[in-house]
């Protein structure tokens, strides 16, 4: 079942042309709201804003050098392992969604273009359906035990707000394509579950300007932005003294820690927000 | 005056709403982002700011006293156990300070009043409150004061 192009059964009833001018219509949508949305919330003038706000209190100059070992340490960590995140499950739903997503994607995209008649199209069908599922996993988690308006909000898993347009469409579209593949060829429900999976997909694509979908591409500048900050001692305005430097070790302040291990363990850690 | 949130810190964790003690900071509807629903009620307690893992969210000082240009800023390492601060002055001066984190964990060292025996009628009718010999260490000896914990007092201001 998972080794099949769901696409190609459709084929049959969909020419590969329309199909491909949906993913380029999609791909075109996206492009137009994020930058409806950068124009309406002006998110670059504020990044380049505080950019020059962060040189001005710079206490040392960052060599071209750093600036790109900087950047590829934001992808090897913000990026690639969503590494911003201070909460572990957080982090780990976020993986699973993020990288479902990426590879539902483009599996999606490579079956419809290179394979779009093809029911057997090697590792593809695989990769679309794997990617589905891990999308599926890390939205339900998400959306049924991390979403802090369930716990600290006390809103009930099925009250929406527009604050879920982009992870509902987003789990929508994971739901109905698993669906509509399980189900494809059994007729009514077939195309019940095909209507329901389009209708996800555009409500995704098309709500770009309404929806969070565009900090996929703004959150990687911000936390580039913020490393750099570090870099180059402005820091946005934080401390920067820590015990780790012997001098500070000395202080008045800090005769109660003297002795104290490095890291504090568990026992200091802040709780998770569950006393709402 | 009261707290704000940068936007592109936010991550929606929910720490800020958790911990204000006037029940102000909330997930806001449209962007899931952390947001001061009512600022006249802040008091500036800088438990949020202290408790945002993003050092997401920040304090405007009143403006006559901490006119614009000024910064407040705090770092709770729970690594390290330290509690960091750097206060900004507008004229470009500038003051750090580092000391550990005291904040006990949630839930515990609550006085288990339902096993401390009942007080008797001396206790009662004595000017002293609940534990106080005990909590003020004068059961321990005399007061203790910076010369019998063999510390000194120096002239200025110094951390």
């Amino acid at each position: 079942m998972i080794t099949s192009n769901p696409f190609a059964e459709l084929a049959a009833f969909i020419p590969p042309a329309a199909m491909q001018a949906y993913v380029v219509l999609m791909v075109i949508l996206v492009a137009v709201g994020t930058i409806l949305d950068m124009m309406h919330k002006r998110s670059a003038q504020y990044f380049f804003e505080n950019a020059k706000k962060a040189e001005k209190n710079a206490t040392r100059s960052v060599s071209g050098g750093e600036k790109f070992s900087q950047a590829m340490q934001t992808l090897g960590k913000e990026v690639i392992t969503s590494g911003e995140f201070k909460n572990p499950k957080r982090r780990a739903s976020h993986l699973f969604t993020m990288w479902g997503f990426i590879v539902f994607v483009v599996s999606s995209a490579v079956l419809i273009f290179g394979y779009a008649t093809e029911p057997a199209a090697g590792v593809w069908p695989i990769l679309w359906h794997l990617g589905a599922l891990s999308l599926a996993f890390g939205g339900y988690w998400f959306w049924f035990f991390i979403r802090v308006d369930v716990y600290s909000e006390g809103r009930r898993w099925y009250q929406l707000v527009r604050a879920d347009m982009f992870i509902g469409s987003l789990l929508a579209t994971s739901t109905f394509a698993i669906l509509w593949s399980l189900t494809q060829g059994t007729g009514a429900l077939g195309w019940l579950f095909f209507a329901l999976f389009l209708a996800a997909t555009t409500t995704l694509f098309a709500t770009v300007y309404w929806s969070k979908f565009a900090h996929m591409f703004f959150k990687p500048a911000a936390a580039y932005q913020k490393r750099i900050t570090r870099a180059d001692g402005s820091a946005e305005n934080l401390p920067t003294l820590t015990r780790d430097d012997p001098e500070q070790q000395q202080r008045h302040s800090m005769e109660l820690l003297r002795d104290a291990p490095m890291e504090m363990g568990k026992g200091i850690q802040r709780e998770a927000p569950h006393h709402y | 005056m009261p707290t704000f949130v940068y936007m592109t810190r936010c991550d929606g964790c929910g720490y800020c709403v958790d911990i204000c003690p006037s029940d102000i900071m909330h997930i806001d509807e449209t962007t899931r982002r952390a947001y001061n629903i009512e600022p006249n009620m802040c008091w500036e307690c800088y438990s949020c700011v202290k408790a945002c893992p993003h050092h997401a969210i920040d304090v405007r000082g009143y403006a006559d006293f901490a006119p614009l240009g000024h910064s407040v800023r705090v770092d709770r390492d729970e690594d390290r156990g330290t509690i960091a601060w750097k206060i900004k002055f507008r004229d470009g001066r500038e003051k750090n300070f580092l000391s550990p984190i005291t904040t006990k964990p949630w839930g515990k060292h609550i006085p288990q009043l339902a096993d401390v025996p009942a007080p008797d009628k001396s206790m009662r009718d004595s000017q002293l409150l609940f534990n106080e010999p005990k909590y003020i260490r004068m059961d321990e000896g005399d007061l203790h004061t910076l010369e019998a914990a063999g510390l000194k007092l120096k002239e200025g201001v110094y951390y």
